[in-house]
């Protein structure tokens, strides 16, 4: 493994003065950038104002005494030269999809069209205030309701609430959807709490996601984990122990978390509604089956979709994102409003639903992530959109054929979108755990796949190479991963070394918690407050 | 690829999936855009919006039409922040982490308070996530709000409430301050004390609370004391902290981030440190790395979802993070004394454009409580129909408040000119 020679500075050679000085670019060097408030120096401006020829008032005709701090308010003084230069060095310290692949199971980091991001900043969209009237928004409107009906019509179902700002919002939104639907059954009213409800359990399966059972914890519902089987889907056998007139729903992400599709899951449904249950789906993988099937077709009732992962709004390192929830009709009268409608004119209003659980979201959701959304449905149109999804699957497939000799493969079927391979051998043999292989990777010029997730794999890799890929892309990427399980100890324990700073210690982080840069400075001349 | 994989088709790779599963035929969506017709499409229906550069903006209610520099929309833009993924790999993310990490301290700074988090959905989702720290931190079941708070996030509280068995008790308002004295019906001082009282400074009136009341109140109780912040205000009020705040949360909107027919937005939250293990979503804090060199990673980990599953405090993952960025870029463009001079100037047109319509016959304050930027007017005339005509005349002059009242926002953005016309507009719409 090549390794760049790497000179550590100490804190003091750390650039703290100029707005001028690059050697925290990679391309320049590798010093640490220094805080914006670092950079501050008495007098220096950035803002500027319109003039408005409003009469000056003095501060204390503007606000009553009682009112005014007491301590002059700090931020930063900084010219607008500082800001774009550390916030550009800060952009070239951080990896992107625009940068290379970006293979995170589970995240779906594909490419996000360009054009996309025109849409979103037209003036006309980003300028519109939210509580205007409908006369002054019907392109918004249209919009809003154009993807609704697009996102019904890919999963199958019948309507939908675009307020969800990403998954886990959604998937409380739909467990409150479903506990209000049980109770309109059993008692004609909703009521809080669950004192008077005899289903009081959703069931999960042991491949979920985090935010499933925290999302069921936090509707008040009890989590029954239901196993998998030893081909990674649901045991059928298990599942159907479970079941009784105290459940209320089942959360199942299909494809599952390993990649495999739930290929029982037409039984599942019969025997969850069986029982008076409803099944939640969650989104997280929909990219794999977009026009192959459609989750209202296998029986789903309620169904988030992850605009940012299977419609490619960019993630923002880490948001915004936006989770359009859609239901079957007799769910409908419960979602959020108000939710846009088209009137027998063919203009567009908006209406709430008569036992709505009530908003979720400020406004209308995160509407800019909708309209990417909508313009990357319309870029694709519906053969597009199925071949995004065969393409993302025969990626998938051919990287995890392609290693398959080198790590374990716990799970062997065709997998969808992802797949899941496991270091536990090779850790085993040499100590090369999950974390060295991500590592490694980084050495290698790759951002390394989700590790340690789903938890029921030991020392998992979780790889999604996406259909934006290319095959050179995904086969110097196996090679990379080939390189890294021949790696000797000595190799793959250094790892990563070209990076701007290498592995951090995060228990110290977590154990001694710094979390502004004014936490810094007081531990620095000696006010430490840390463990206060 | 395929012959690599031992298939004759890509149907094959589909194979797990049932037949009777199968979607035969095509998804009834247009067919898809070449991107040139793409974007004359989509211009095309986003000319059909009446935006705030056609009609001159007097409306708020939580989103707020302030100038974006071109630093702001160019920095924020840069497609390393838009195109990455939550920071779980700290060797290739320290450009977001420590952006967050600098968002952070300004969220600290203009609250007052010892910690902040990285962002979370927007004001309302803030609310609702500050009411179950209060609720984990006191093991209380009770919450005492004031009617004051922003009626939208009132309602996304109480959707989300559904789940977790909270009892609300509302406090009226008096004169435009909470009445924290009125006996609300339905709760007796008998029953179990409140997790918290939330209080809204300004709030949604436009009004200063007393927040020394709050706080004694809360006190008193031994709930925690939640101010719900404008931080525009800020620069020249006292902050949550000062106040005695323990949480304060904000739609963070009106630092550097589009109106955008109401999202993307930033919730904003921050509290005292004896809090911080209760506190929502990513975190971000300074540590070192193996050779001792300063490195940023996400910390406290262990509250998170991920990792705790059904026993973590939230359920949120994907969070705000460029909107944070956004804000933390605004916040530096400011600096410290842009920071009060916006404040003072949104200030100064909302009392020179209350004198104004204050002197058009009928108008009168409905709440005679001072103000910051908001504030709430009485009406002698329907105020749908007072705005709809407003609207014929180029201004999008308010937020109707029941059948008698309109609320008014200024910001740094409106002219003399503009403010003249629009008293001359209002007056001229009640006279019809």
């Amino acid at each position: 493994m090549k390794q760049r020679e790497v000179i550590t500075p100490a804190e003091d050679d750390i650039p703290k003065s100029s707005g001028g000085n690059g050697s925290s670019a990679p391309l320049l060097g590798s010093l640490a950038e220094p805080t914006i408030f670092e950079l501050s120096k008495p007098g220096r401006r950035a803002f500027s104002f319109r003039s408005t020829n409003i009469p000056e008032y003095s501060l204390d005709e503007l606000v009553p005494p009682q009112h005014l701090p007491e301590k002059q308010l700090r931020l930063v003084e900084v010219s607008e030269r500082d800001i774009v230069a550390h916030f550009t060095r800060l952009s070239m310290r951080q990896y992107g999809v625009d940068v290379g692949v970006y293979p995170l199971g589970s995240c779906t980091m594909k490419y996000n069209p360009k054009v996309c991001d025109t849409v979103a900043s037209l003036s006309g969209l980003t300028n519109m205030h939210p509580a205007s009237d409908p006369k002054l928004s019907q392109g918004w409107l249209k919009i809003l309701l154009c993807l609704e009906e697009a996102i019904c019509e890919i999963t199958g179902m019948d309507s939908a609430t675009l307020q969800p700002s990403a998954g886990a919002s959604a998937e409380l939104t739909g467990l409150l959807i479903m506990k209000a639907w049980h109770s309109s059954k059993t008692t004609g009213f909703f009521e809080k709490g669950r004192g008077y409800e005899t289903r009081h359990k959703v069931l999960i399966p042991d491949s979920s996601h985090g935010t499933n059972p925290a999302s069921v914890a936090l509707s008040g519902y009890d989590i029954v984990t239901v196993p998998s089987n030893s081909k990674g889907l649901i045991d059928i056998e298990a599942l159907k122990s479970l079941l009784g007139d105290d459940i209320a729903g089942i959360m199942l992400t299909n494809p599952n978390t390993l990649g495999l599709f739930e290929e029982e899951i037409a039984q599942i449904a019969e025997m969850v509604h069986e029982v008076g249950g409803l099944l939640y789906y969650d989104g997280a993988n929909l990219n794999a089956i977009l026009g192959v099937t459609r989750p209202g077709d296998m029986g789903f009732d309620i169904v988030h979709t992850n605009l940012h992962k299977t419609f490619a709004t960019p993630h923002g390192g880490g948001g915004p994102g936006a989770a359009p929830l859609a239901v079957t009709s007799r769910l409908a009268p419960f979602l959020p409003g108000p939710r846009p409608y088209r009137l027998d004119n063919g203009s567009y209003g908006w209406t709430t639903p008569a036992q709505s659980i009530g908003r979720v979201h400020s406004w209308h959701g995160n509407a800019l992530v909708v309209a990417r959304a909508w313009a990357y449905i319309l870029l694709n149109g519906p053969k597009g959109l199925k071949q995004v999804s065969q393409a993302a699957v025969l990626n998938a497939n051919w990287l995890k054929k392609s290693l398959q000799d080198t790590y374990d493969v716990p799970y062997d079927n065709f997998c969808m979108h992802e797949f899941v391979l496991s270091c536990e051998t090779l850790k085993k043999a040499k100590g090369l755990s999950a974390l060295d292989v991500a590592k490694c990777l980084l050495q290698k010029g790759f951002h390394p796949p989700t590790i340690y997730f789903p938890l029921i794999v030991h020392e998992a890799l979780m790889i999604e190479p996406t259909e934006t890929e290319s095959l050179e892309t995904l086969k110097e990427l196996s090679q990379a991963l080939k390189d890294i399980a021949r790696a000797t100890p000595e190799e793959f324990g250094s790892a990563p070394s070209t990076t701007v700073v290498q592995r951090v210690d995060e228990v110290q982080a977590a154990r001694s918690p710094l979390l502004t840069w004014d936490a810094v400075s007081n531990a620095a001349i000696g006010q430490d407050t840390r463990n206060a | 690829m395929l012959d690599f994989l031992g298939c004759e088709s890509l149907d094959q790779l589909f194979d797990t999936v049932a037949e009777p599963l199968r979607f035969n035929g095509s998804l009834k969506l247009d067919k898809a855009y070449s991107e040139p017709d793409l974007l004359t499409k989509m211009t095309e229906i986003s000319n059909e919006n009446h935006t705030v550069d056609e009609l001159v903006c007097f409306a708020g209610g939580g989103a707020y039409d302030h100038d974006i520099p071109a630093v702001t929309k160019a920095l924020a833009s840069r497609s390393e922040f838009v195109t990455a993924y939550t920071p779980y790999q700290p060797e290739v993310s320290q450009g977001i982490l420590q952006a967050l990490f600098e968002f952070q301290t300004f969220i600290s700074r203009i609250t007052g308070l010892d910690v902040a988090n990285s962002s979370l959905y927007d004001g309302a989702t803030a609310l609702t996530e500050a009411v179950n720290m209060a609720a984990s931190f006191t093991k209380r079941s009770v919450l005492f709000i004031s009617d004051g708070i922003n009626p939208a996030w009132r309602e996304v509280l109480t959707t989300f409430t559904r789940g977790t068995s909270l009892t609300i008790v509302n406090f009226p308002l008096k004169d435009g301050i909470t009445d924290w004295e009125a006996s609300p019906p339905g709760y007796s001082e008998s029953e179990q004390p409140p997790a918290g009282l939330v209080v809204g400074y300004p709030n949604y009136l436009g009004c200063l609370e007393e927040l020394s009341v709050a706080r004694k109140i809360a006190t008193s109780l031994g709930a925690a004391l939640i101010v719900a912040f404008d931080p525009i205000a800020m620069g020249i009020l006292k902050t949550p902290g000062e106040w005695g705040g323990d949480i304060a949360v904000a739609e963070g909107q009106s630092l550097g981030i589009p109106l955008s027919f109401g999202g993307p937005y930033l919730g904003l939250i921050a509290c005292k440190a004896q809090y911080m293990r209760y506190l929502p979503g990513r975190i971000v804090g300074q540590s070192k790395d193996v050779y001792g060199k300063k490195a940023y990673v996400t910390t406290l980990r262990a509250r998170e979802q991920d990792i705790r599953r059904e026993k973590a405090s939230s359920n949120i993952c994907t969070n705000q993070t460029l909107m944070a960025i956004t804000a933390a870029i605004q916040l530096s463009w400011l600096g410290t004394v842009g920071f009060k001079e916006l404040a003072l100037r949104c200030a100064a047109a909302a009392k020179y454009t209350k004198q104004l319509l204050l002197n058009i016959h009928g108008v009168e304050p409905m709440v005679s409580s001072p103000t910051f930027r908001e504030f709430a007017l009485k009406v002698p005339l329907d105020p749908e129909l007072l705005l709809e005509r407003l609207i014929g005349e180029g201004f999008l002059g308010g937020i109707p408040l029941g059948k008698e009242g309109i609320l008014i926002a200024l910001t740094e953005k409106r002219t003399r000119g503009e403010i003249d016309a629009f008293a001359q507009a209002f007056e001229k719409a009640l006279k019809r």
